[in-house]
């Protein structure tokens, strides 16, 4: 189990490009899908509790994942797997000099990574929205965080907390 | 030197919230003004790379930091730095969470979150889509992975495999257009 968790996050950490909810797609597929780690509902409370507490919102998750599945030793062995990828690439890029910046293969990679991670950010969405939008209120609260946070620049934490608290209030 | 390393990334991790790009300034601040252990130009060719690697850009940068103040034992200090205020705190809130989950007014307070979280994680999305998604090219490789992953349930890991080898044909075949447009440009001023 260990192991499995030790893998399983260093193939997600692995993949994870173009920043943390990046990882969110990769999370999703393994852990709820294939291992069974998480329910839907548990994987999008995971990903709250991350974005509120300190550090990158991947490694949060790892940690979390980990110790609910695996108490401290897990969290262990999961924050040790989705850091370990990023680690050894940047020694290797740092130690060997490798010239990944301008290099025209790279580049030309990520000109079609970046508009599939997008794509695969939206379908993490589209697959928590069947857990996370159960009634008309739901629905009203994700569609006016949605636009506060396109059309201002409110802080995601205090949003978070907010309907958190609007929550308590009308649940 | 390793210590400072430590306790300047322990720093950084443990007061930036939300990730990514948020913690830039404050990693700016301590490892550029304050230490200097990076110029202002090794820092933005530091966010280009952290870009292309995996992994979050303040793990990146305190690996890299690290190696270039101490070699091997340097990253892996900092890194460490880095990565154990989360781990801490988040041993502590869940450890906490998960005794109280069950709790009426915690599943309220769930209940109310988790639609912000989906807004959230669209949010993401549309962001990184605008930047993106600029033409025929990029529209079709963001549909196609769209098809890939929900539609036929294809691992994420193999559409980012996929989507890269889409990138490097779809730019050898323009490198090829701008050469042969080269050598007719050539042959035209002949």
């Amino acid at each position: 189990m260990i192991v499995s968790l030790f893998s399983t996050f260093f193939l997600i950490g692995l993949f994870t490009f173009g920043g943390g909810y990046a990882m969110l797609p990769l999370i999703q597929k393994e852990v709820v899908g294939f291992h069974h780690w998480l329910t839907m509902t548990e994987f999008i409370d995971v990903v709250g509790i991350a974005e509120i507490t300190p550090g990158p919102i991947a490694v949060n998750t790892a940690t979390f994942v980990g110790y609910k599945i695996a108490g401290i030793l897990g969290s262990a062995a999961a924050t040790l797997g989705v850091v370990l990828p990023s680690l050894i690439v940047i020694l290797l890029v740092a130690a060997l000099f490798v010239k990944v910046k301008d290099n025209p293969y790279v580049e030309a990679a990520f000109s079609g990574m970046r508009p599939a991670v997008a794509a695969l950010i939206a379908s993490a969405a589209i697959n928590i929205l069947p857990s996370s939008i159960t009634d008309v209120r739901s629905a009203l609260i994700a569609i006016a965080s949605f636009s506060l946070l396109r059309y201002t620049k409110v802080s995601p934490i205090l949003l978070l907390l907010l309907s958190g608290a609007l929550g308590a209030l009308i649940y | 030197m390793l210590w400072e390393l430590f306790t300047t990334f322990f720093k950084i991790g443990a007061t930036t919230f939300g990730g990514g790009h948020a913690m830039v300034p404050i990693i700016h601040r301590e490892v550029v003004d304050t230490h200097h252990w990076l110029t202002n130009e090794e820092m933005i060719d530091m966010i280009a790379i952290a870009e292309i690697t995996p992994g979050p850009v303040a793990i990146n940068t305190a690996t890299f930091v690290g190696y270039k103040k101490q070699g091997v034992l340097g990253s892996i200090v900092a890194t460490a730095g880095v990565v154990l205020p989360s781990f801490l705190a988040i041993l502590a809130i869940v450890s906490l969470f998960l005794k109280i989950e069950n709790a009426p007014v915690v599943e309220a307070i769930f209940k109310g979150m988790r639609p912000t979280i989906l807004a959230l994680v669209a949010w993401a999305a549309t962001r990184i889509a605008k930047v993106t998604l600029k033409d025929g090219f990029t529209f079709a490789v963001c549909g196609t992975a769209l098809v890939l992953v929900l539609l036929l349930k294809i691992h994420p890991v193999a559409v980012i495999g996929l989507s890269a080898a889409a990138g490097l044909v779809h730019s050898g075949y323009s490198w090829k257009k701008r050469a042969q447009n080269a050598s007719r440009g050539k042959e035209d001023l002949q």
